[in-house]
């Protein structure tokens, strides 16, 4: 996977490219919650679009280096899946679903209004500005490799997660919940750790993907981009470590392609 | 004359507006809620049968030339059929799975249903007009009622309390009822629960194309009308508890009614209200103001 898209800008629009790999580190996120923890959020996209939006503020209006936005960003997005992972957590199953649908909402709501987001318009032209300081990522050159080094890195570290003891006893309560807490397992806490997790590479895609596209909008947080985000990874295989990956690149590209023919769903 | 620095003119207003919406959320929610209370799955697709009730409408309208009192009775049937039609085909292979799937394939169609009208109608609404019976306005003394207006609470009140009476009051619904509780039970005693299912799937997406059909010469005739509207009526499906039937119908006129007065007192919070009171439901009493604990 990392050689196809150490390769792909070859043949393929780098845009493109980077914005397949934001949507599959999103995707990936996800899984961790869906696919190892075994609860379906309907309310991703509030980490994608705080995220997003805290990384355009911070680089466009406080200047920040672009690292350290996109850090700025996940701290945020991760603070803000620490409150509402405490709040969702206490509920299974569809209430747990509804709950951080209500919470996305209102996140959704309170955005539309704040001013520092320019409700409809977004937070527009961003600056990618330089890496550490000396790097200039104006160009699809120098910012495909950043770009493609979160990837691989959020990637790995989810990989690390599943693979661990952490994400062994993720998967025994994801597959029987009384089983595990007879066992002995604050199962709570470790729900709420992959929920925070989650929440935080959501958060690192969503600040990722406001620097390559240089906007943050009101899309990125709308109930439709949770559902997106469910439909990539059911498509690509919820519980496998590659499935998000495939199954973002085959909806960007679906909609890439599509959209010149009129359709666009 | 005014309440709490509010003039009752503006006050009023609101509310009636409050009342309208809270009869669209309290008609959908009763649909929403029949549909998960029997089939145990969360039909997304609510928010798209809504929609495809008011274009029924509107292409009877424009290309039959049937006016709305026709259409209130053809739309829910004709959408209710398509219903029909999707459940037996899709919806019932996911029964036996988690609620997840069931959740996923509704929504999977809701995108598409909505994607292949915008294809066709485009995003701004098409215009339907108030039946010539209906139009004009009330003088109550202290505001103004448009008749039109007046109606839709009505009539959603009334068929609302109708749907409440079969459920929970008739044979049949006993058996719906019963049919939640343990299919398996109840088919054995004879009763072709597959059928019931069927059919209560089509009566819940009828219901959603009636309250359609009525929103269309509020709302403008329009392929995204649903979308918005079904994330609020989960919020009152899930305040109301999720299988009580009365639930939905206090819950939805009721939070219709919250809202209107939110935007009277404190605009900004207007929107996010509902889902503050969802929230504080879900953490407090799960099952919803009049559910029970499953």
């Amino acid at each position: 996977m990392a050689g196809f898209f150490i390769v792909a800008p070859a043949v393929l629009y780098p845009v493109f490219l980077m914005k397949i790999m934001c949507f599959a580190l999103f995707a990936c996120a996800f899984n961790l919650l869906i696919g190892f923890g075994g609860l379906l959020s309907f309310g991703h996209s509030m980490f994608l679009g705080t995220a997003g939006y805290m990384a355009a503020h911070s680089a466009k209006v406080w200047g920040f280096t672009p690292e350290l936005a996109i850090l700025f960003a996940t701290a945020c997005a991760t603070l803000m899946g620490v409150v509402t992972g405490a709040l969702a957590i206490r509920r299974q199953g569809i209430y747990f679903a509804m709950i951080t649908l209500a919470l996305s909402q209102m996140i959704f709501f309170f955005y539309l209004q704040a001013p520092f987001t320019g409700g409809e318009d977004g937070i527009q032209a961003v600056p990618r500005g330089k890496l550490f300081g000396l790097i200039d990522l104006g160009s699809p050159a120098t910012m495909y490799p950043f770009v493609f080094l979160i990837f691989i890195s959020g990637f790995l570290l989810i990989w690390r997660i599943i693979n661990s003891p952490f994400g062994q006893v993720l998967k025994a309560i994801r597959e029987n919940e009384p089983r595990a807490l007879s066992l002995g397992y604050d199962t709570d806490r470790y729900k709420l750790i992959a929920f925070v997790l989650s929440a935080g590479i959501a958060g690192l895609a969503g600040a990722t993907k406001a620097l390559v596209f240089q906007l943050a909008s009101l899309t990125d947080v709308h109930w439709s981009m949770s559902g997106e985000v469910v439909l990539m990874t059911l498509l690509g295989g919820m519980g496998t470590i590659f499935g998000p990956v495939l199954g973002a690149a085959a909806i960007v590209t679906m909609q890439n392609y599509l959209k010149s023919l009129g359709f666009s769903s | 004359m005014e309440i709490f620095g509010v003039p009752i003119q503006a006050m009023m207003g609101q509310l009636l507006i409050g009342l309208i919406n809270g009869s669209f959320y309290a008609l959908l929610s009763l649909g929403l809620a029949v549909i998960f209370g029997l089939l145990n799955i969360i039909n997304f697709t609510h928010g798209a049968q809504y929609m495809m009730g008011a274009f029924v409408a509107y292409l009877l309208l424009n290309l039959l030339g049937i006016g709305y009192w026709w259409a209130l009775l053809i739309a829910p049937i004709v959408v209710g059929i398509t219903g029909v039609v999707f459940e037996r085909l899709m919806l019932s292979k996911l029964y036996k799975l988690d609620h997840l799937y069931g959740l996923l394939l509704t929504f999977g169609l809701a995108l598409i249903i909505q994607g292949l009208f915008r294809h066709y109608y485009g995003s701004s609404g098409q215009p339907y007009a108030v039946p010539p019976e209906l139009t004009g306005a009330r003088n109550l003394g202290f505001m103004f009622l448009p008749n039109y207006r007046g109606w839709v609470v009505g009539a959603s009140l009334v068929i609302c309390l109708l749907t409440w009476y079969v459920i929970e009051r008739t044979k049949l619904g006993a058996y719906l009822r019963s049919a939640t509780e343990n299919p398996s039970l109840v088919q054995a005693f004879g009763i072709n629960v597959p059928r019931m299912i069927t059919l209560t799937y089509g009566f819940g997406v009828g219901l959603a194309a009636l309250a359609g059909v009525m929103a269309a010469p509020i709302y403008q005739v329009s392929p995204l009308m649903g979308t918005d509207l079904i994330i609020v009526v989960f919020a009152v499906v899930v305040i109301g508890g999720m299988g009580s039937i009365m639930g939905s119908i206090v819950t939805g006129f009721g939070l219709g009614l919250i809202e209107g007065l939110t935007k009277v007192f404190y605009p900004e919070a207007s929107n996010t209200v509902i889902f503050v009171i969802m929230a504080v439901v879900l953490l407090v009493k799960p099952a919803g103001l009049f559910g029970t604990e499953k």
